[in-house]
């Protein structure tokens, strides 16, 4: 299985001042609702690339220097809307585009986004965002070389949450009054997430992995199809033998 | 525009108040024409509520760490803006709005069309990202040359400041140049927004009451056919239905 050809590196207008150059890394995304096992996924796949001799970059969502403690704050003061929400994300992902991302393809890194633009995508719907404003708004992105989804259902996702950190007022769509138990929220707000996520993984065709299995199994297919990826990535050099060596694939700014 | 379908910013918005707000590069002098039309409009006994641009608390964290470390990019600056507009629309420009009050904004969305486009942003994702701002019932723009800012800017401090000079972009190392370099682009990008946008222009090079003059002629026009609130006639006079 080849690595899909792409035509463009930006999901939209991207960056024009910044000229990217050659980004011989890999980006990879793991997407999945709240709870259904990323973090845990991502631990244990960290190790295996390394072993296989890839340099391993993570980065996560609101995990930006710039923006981590003004995102918390803000939503410990619940004085967001969807806009602002929306916006504090956007900023947090540019942020990690422009000093993570970025720098770590360029140096050949594997890159392992824990979440990607997609949950933006997820949750603005749900919340009631313009979708076309969400997309546009996203527009700097990269887009990445793989997509991996964790799919789950709610009935399956609800004893994993439980014991595990338990149900917090963000995952549960508290903010969207949707009632007043949080366990019925909880339901609601996940149920309405996952159509999301399932939609866009049709549209951006993500590779769907299905996540209720064990943390085993899940890790295994993981693997397969990063495996089979990264193959198709590098096995490319060899068919299209460039003068000046070019890597695999070569992502060019505008 | 690729996706969106509509930019509220070409239509007129529904609030019964009226959203005035006033542009220029730095040192044209529209805070001051502002706060005379401030005073001006609260002495006829209109509600009034001021929101100047980057105020909220916010993002204030963000953005000073961002500017003290030197982290931000033009896209980020851009975004923390965004976050900054986006708040003040909540909580402080569409309330009033709906209350039937006058808003008055130092600075708009025509900012970030010339200062982050000027910082290399695409002007057409910048007007995405700002699409839900409603459109104001009169955009005031100063247009002044570079060096009469400059003078006016020189004349009141000693140093300019660093992202208000563009040293950000690094167009070049002495602050006074580069605010010269980067404020130019910013002024040819108001020239192109004034046609697009509607922007009325007034000449902000002749001295502070002509200027005054002018806007209060221009904010008197627009106020023709509207209603203040009920409950609206502040300052101890009682108001008589009419603007």
């Amino acid at each position: 299985m080849a690595a899909p050809k792409k035509n463009r590196v930006w999901y939209g207008h991207g960056l024009p001042y910044l000229k990217v150059g050659a980004l011989p890394g890999h980006l990879i995304v793991i997407e999945g609702t709240d709870g259904v096992g990323r973090s845990t996924q991502i631990e244990l796949l960290r190790p295996w690339l390394e072993l296989e001799g890839y340099a391993v970059s993570n980065t996560g969502w609101t995990r930006s220097p710039l923006l981590t403690d003004t995102i918390n704050e803000a939503k410990a003061g619940h004085e967001l809307t969807v806009l602002t929400f929306s916006l504090l994300y956007a900023a947090d992902f540019a942020d990690r585009i422009e000093h993570q991302i970025v720098p770590a393809l360029r140096a050949g890194f594997i890159v392992i986004a824990d979440r990607y633009m997609y949950t933006a995508f997820a949750r603005n719907m749900v919340m009631g965002a313009d979708p076309a404003w969400t997309r546009e708004l996203f527009g700097f992105a990269l887009v990445p070389d793989l997509v991996l989804y964790l799919e789950i259902d709610v009935e399956h996702l609800v004893p994993r949450v439980l014991e595990g950190k338990g149900m917090d007022y963000w995952e549960s769509g508290m903010h969207l009054a949707l009632g007043t138990d949080i366990f019925d929220s909880f339901q609601r707000y996940q149920r309405r997430l996952i159509e999301e996520y399932n939609a866009l993984a049709r549209e951006f065709g993500f590779v769907t992995v299905d996540a209720r299995q064990p943390v085993e199994s899940i890790q295994e297919e993981l693997r397969q199809h990063i495996a089979s990826y990264l193959q198709g990535a590098t096995r490319r050099p060899l068919e299209t033998p460039a003068p000046d060596a070019a890597p695999a694939r070569v992502r060019r700014g505008r | 525009m690729s996706r969106l379908q509509r930019l509220l910013l070409h239509e007129p918005h529904r609030y019964p108040g009226r959203l005035i707000t006033v542009e220029g590069i730095d040192g044209s002098g529209k805070s001051t024409q502002l706060l005379l039309l401030q005073r001006w409009l609260l002495s006829r006994g209109y509600r009034v509520h001021f929101t100047e641009w980057n105020s909220s608390r916010l993002v204030r964290r963000s953005m000073k760490r961002g500017k003290k470390k030197d982290l931000l990019t033009p896209t980020t600056f851009s975004l923390l803006h965004a976050v900054d507009f986006a708040d003040r629309l909540t909580y402080q420009i569409v309330p009033p709005l709906k209350a039937g009050m006058i808003v008055l904004a130092d600075r708009y969305v025509y900012t970030a069309f010339g200062r982050d486009v000027a910082r290399g942003v695409h002007p057409e994702w910048v007007r995405a990202v700002y699409s839900f701002a409603p459109r104001p019932d009169l955009a005031l723009y100063f247009r002044v040359p570079i060096d009469i800012s400059l003078e006016r800017l020189l004349a009141g401090r000693t140093k300019l400041k660093y992202h208000e000079a563009g040293m950000d972009v690094g167009l070049s190392a002495n602050p006074v140049e580069s605010f010269r370099l980067f404020q130019s682009r910013v002024l040819e990008i108001y020239d192109q927004l004034t046609t697009q946008f509607d922007l009325r222009v007034v000449d902000a090079t002749g001295d502070i009451p002509a200027q005054q003059k002018v806007v209060r002629r221009m904010v008197q026009e627009m106020l023709r056919g509207y209603r203040r609130p009920a409950a609206a006639a502040g300052n101890g006079r009682m108001g008589n239905g009419r603007a």
